[in-house]
């Protein structure tokens, strides 16, 4: 759908006000960044601080944490099996090492496993690949040019964006190991954006103080997740088991990690996979929908290695805030909730106005950001009202190619440009319809800087854990976090299963334990997890279903 | 979730012969879920990136075969379409390690490359507008660069391999020319290399170790006033504060 005449209309007004605030770019200006206090009051707009949308705990390691409803509702659920029913003697198979989520922690864990001498099975609920990995777009973050910066400065802007709550010693990790991951990934041949004398191209994010943002034209996750798993087919002692999600952990009768219980998707069969020890690589929620947000992330992303380590004893850290991505479409309505990578604000976009008026400065912190898009929509009311009854506000596009010479959009951003060219628009000449849209889960299973849990021979690494991001994760440090924590997983493990043998006897008393804490606080039995995926079918297509039975989301 | 409004037109579409009315606004994959599929294969990203998705669909009254994502193709009045999740397209093994520069080292690996036969079927059906024939031809004249650039945006779908006649797995190839291009031809970044040495030498220890043991206070002081490297400056800026470089 190219745009409608009213919104063509509408486009003018921002065309009147391009030039201004281009040449203010050009000449070094920028609108003013916000202090901390400023910050901390535009907070307010923000969906995590709307106290009536979490509830506390009601069951699990960390009851009483509040946290929002849609992780609750996981959260304070049953097994999706009966575990006095399930026979978990006959094991399917046996492994040293089970990673569990086949995306950029799993296989970068499954790497490094492997190379230390471990078997591996990599089970996944969809492909190898389908990961939120895949759809990162603008980078991934490494203090590499020393005559500017440092992990110094790398740690100084991970800890400032998110508030200042992040784990110390996962900062440090994750800071002081970017530049090697950056080595790794070029060795294997991964494409980064350079010049012609090799050196990385580097750009900034929102709250970084140094351009230390490299990257693969606007596909970086995808280059990523393509170059590792292509070297995890290439291994013998890695083996991956695809639509086979894991539905619960199994432990031994000293509380060991020992395996898992697994569905497979197709067959609807459980089956039983022995290891020594279990990486939960599981990734994000989006798919839970927040709050009602439209969400950037990949369909399998519903929080089921949440579930799992929450029912194994694991606590949770920093899980009351999730991250808004400030620009996700919404025109058309096709591409809704579609992430525009930050990289177009890196190059020079602003965000404006349905008036052409700059409104915060294109390189805020994402929450802060997302807390001034949803303010000038809901409270200002100077948003611009979409054919569907959606509101958003305008991410100038058009003044990367003045910035930056014509041509500039199509070449560094391939993927939107295309995309947009076949609904009829040019992004290199009109502005893009965006609202801030559910992006990424800041808080997760509590690790340690070795990525062990509190559960012996359970490991966890990437968005199913928190810590790394504190509340609120720069732009790049994603996918620098999933590959850091992955490789650290992987390596530990392996040393981990290396000295130590099969567990004798599996169990499932962990779960047994945790449904007489659902039944003592009255959890209906309807509510069931892990979810697995979501559930999009159209309600009155659902009514008419009438043979079918639903167990949470899944038929 | 779905606020589908009841005045949205509906159109027939046929998905694997079958006819279903759905809102002509949607996407093909937003038209099966309205329709009543539930996906487990043939979804993925959403996002038109991840390669889950592709389709191949006829319009009425045309021959012609068009492909598509499920995820960004819009449903068309009387549009006949089919998924395709899967394709059982021939991958060879290699050890990276041992990998070269020579075109031979791909040839070896995948000599069905020589029975293209230039029909261009893989280009027509490609989603992603790659030009995948080119990056086929490119190979076997031995440029490998080229061919990387070509098929930079090439999600693995496998259509291209579905539709050669000369059963090439050209996504399969056009992967392994992209790492022999990102690891041995492109030039290596030397600066990655000294900032991996410097911080093994431990060089900045101190520095980070100082900011970890730092009260709150303090380390929103120091973050406040840390010096912001400006938007339009070349590669050679450098800060004032040299400190902890």
């Amino acid at each position: 759908m190219p745009y409608t005449p009213e919104l063509k209309e509408l486009i003018k007004h921002v065309e009147k006000t391009r030039p201004a605030r281009v040449a203010l770019k050009k000449g070094g200006g920028e609108f003013p960044m916000m202090s901390l206090p400023e910050r901390e009051a535009m907070l307010r707009y923000h969906p995590d601080y709307k106290e009536e949308g979490r509830r506390p705990l009601a069951v699990g390691p960390s009851k009483g944490y509040r946290v929002a409803h849609e992780f609750a509702n996981v959260l304070e659920a049953w097994s999706r099996v009966d575990p006095d029913k399930v026979d978990i003697t006959n094991v399917e198979v046996e492994t040293d090492i089970l990673i569990i989520g086949g995306g950029g922690a799993g296989t970068s864990a499954a790497l490094l496993a492997a190379e230390n001498g471990a078997r591996v099975i990599i089970a996944t609920k969809l492909r190898h690949g389908d990961a939120n990995t895949m759809m990162a777009e603008g980078g991934i973050q490494a203090a590499t040019k020393l005559h500017k910066d440092s992990p110094y400065y790398h740690y100084l802007d991970a800890m400032g964006g998110g508030h200042f709550k992040g784990d110390p010693e996962l900062i440090y990790e994750l800071t002081t190991r970017a530049p090697d991951v950056i080595r790794w990934l070029e060795a294997m041949g991964m494409m980064f954006d350079k010049f012609p004398d090799g050196t990385l191209k580097s750009i900034h994010g929102g709250g970084t103080s140094r351009k230390r943002m490299l990257s693969a034209g606007d596909i970086t996750g995808a280059e990523i997740m393509r170059t590792i798993r292509d070297e995890a087919r290439n291994r013998e002692n890695i083996n991956v088991i695809e639509f086979s999600p894991a539905i619960e952990l199994l432990l031994d009768n000293s509380g060991n990690c020992a395996g898992a219980l697994m569905y497979n998707l197709e067959t609807e069969e459980y089956f039983i996979i022995k290891a020594k020890a279990v990486i939960l690589a599981t990734g994000g929620c989006g798919r839970l929908h927040v709050q009602g947000f439209m969400t950037t992330n990949h369909y399998g992303a519903t929080a089921d290695g949440l579930v799992l380590g929450y029912r194994a004893g694991v606590p949770l850290h920093l899980l009351h805030t999730v991250q808004y991505h400030p620009t996700g479409a919404v025109y058309p309505e096709q591409a809704e909730g579609l992430l525009i990578t930050e990289k177009f604000r890196g190059a020079g976009a602003n965000l404006v106005n349905i008036n052409g008026n700059q409104f915060v400065n294109e390189r805020e912190p994402r929450d802060i950001e997302s807390s001034c898009c949803i303010r000038e929509c809901l409270e200002r009311k100077l948003g611009v009202p979409t054919p569907t009854g959606r509101v958003g506000v305008w991410l100038d596009s058009p003044m990367i190619d003045l910035l930056s010479g014509p041509g500039t959009v199509e070449k560094n951003f391939p993927g939107k440009y295309i995309l947009f060219k076949r609904y009829g628009i040019d992004i290199s000449k009109e502005p893009m319809l965006i609202y801030p849209t559910l992006h990424y889960q800041n808080g997760g299973l509590k690790i340690d800087a070795r990525c062990r849990t509190i559960v012996n021979g359970l490991y966890a690494a990437g968005e199913v854990t928190g810590g790394v991001h504190g509340e609120n994760r720069l732009m790049g440090n994603s996918l620098l976090d999933i590959l850091v924590f992955g490789r650290i997983a992987g390596y530990e493990a392996a040393v981990y299963a290396r000295n130590s043998s099969f567990s004798k006897e599996l169990s499932l008393g962990h779960v047994r334990a945790y449904h007489r804490e659902l039944a003592q606080s009255g959890i209906d039995k309807n509510r069931v997890a892990p979810m697995l995926l979501p559930d999009y079918t159209d309600p009155q297509v659902r009514k008419r279903q009438l043979t079918a039975s639903y167990l949470g989301t899944l038929r | 979730m779905d606020n589908t409004e009841i005045k949205t037109k509906m159109i027939p579409i046929y998905i694997m012969g079958k006819r279903y009315r759905v809102p002509e606004t949607l996407t093909i994959m937003k038209a099966m879920e309205y329709a009543g599929y539930k996906f487990i294969r043939g979804c993925g990203c959403r996002g038109g990136i991840c390669g889950a998705c592709g389709t191949v669909y006829r319009k009425a009254g045309d021959y012609k075969l068009h492909s598509g994502l499920a995820c960004q193709t819009v449903v068309e009045p009387n549009m006949y379409l089919t998924q395709m999740p899967f394709y059982p397209a021939n991958r060879a093994i290699y050890d990276f390690n041992d990998i070269t520069t020579a075109p031979e080292e791909i040839f070896k690996l995948y000599p069905e490359i020589f029975r293209c036969v230039a029909c261009n079927a893989c280009t027509k059906v490609c989603p992603m507008e790659v030009d995948m024939m080119d990056v086929i031809a490119n190979l076997k004249r031995g440029n490998i660069a080229r061919a990387a650039e070509l098929s930079f945006n090439c999600i693995q779908c496998g259509l291209c391999a579905s539709r050669c006649m000369g059963e090439l797995p050209q996504y399969h190839i056009a992967q392994l020319s992209r790492r022999i291009y990102g690891s041995l031809i492109a030039p290596c970044a030397k600066h990655l290399q000294t900032a991996v040495e410097t911080i093994a030498g431990g060089k900045y220890e101190d520095c980070v170790r100082s900011l970890m043991a730092m009260p709150e206070a303090g380390l929103r002081q120091v973050y406040q006033v840390r010096e912001m490297e400006p938007e339009m400056t070349g590669e050679d800026w450098g800060p004032q504060d040299k400190t902890c470089l």
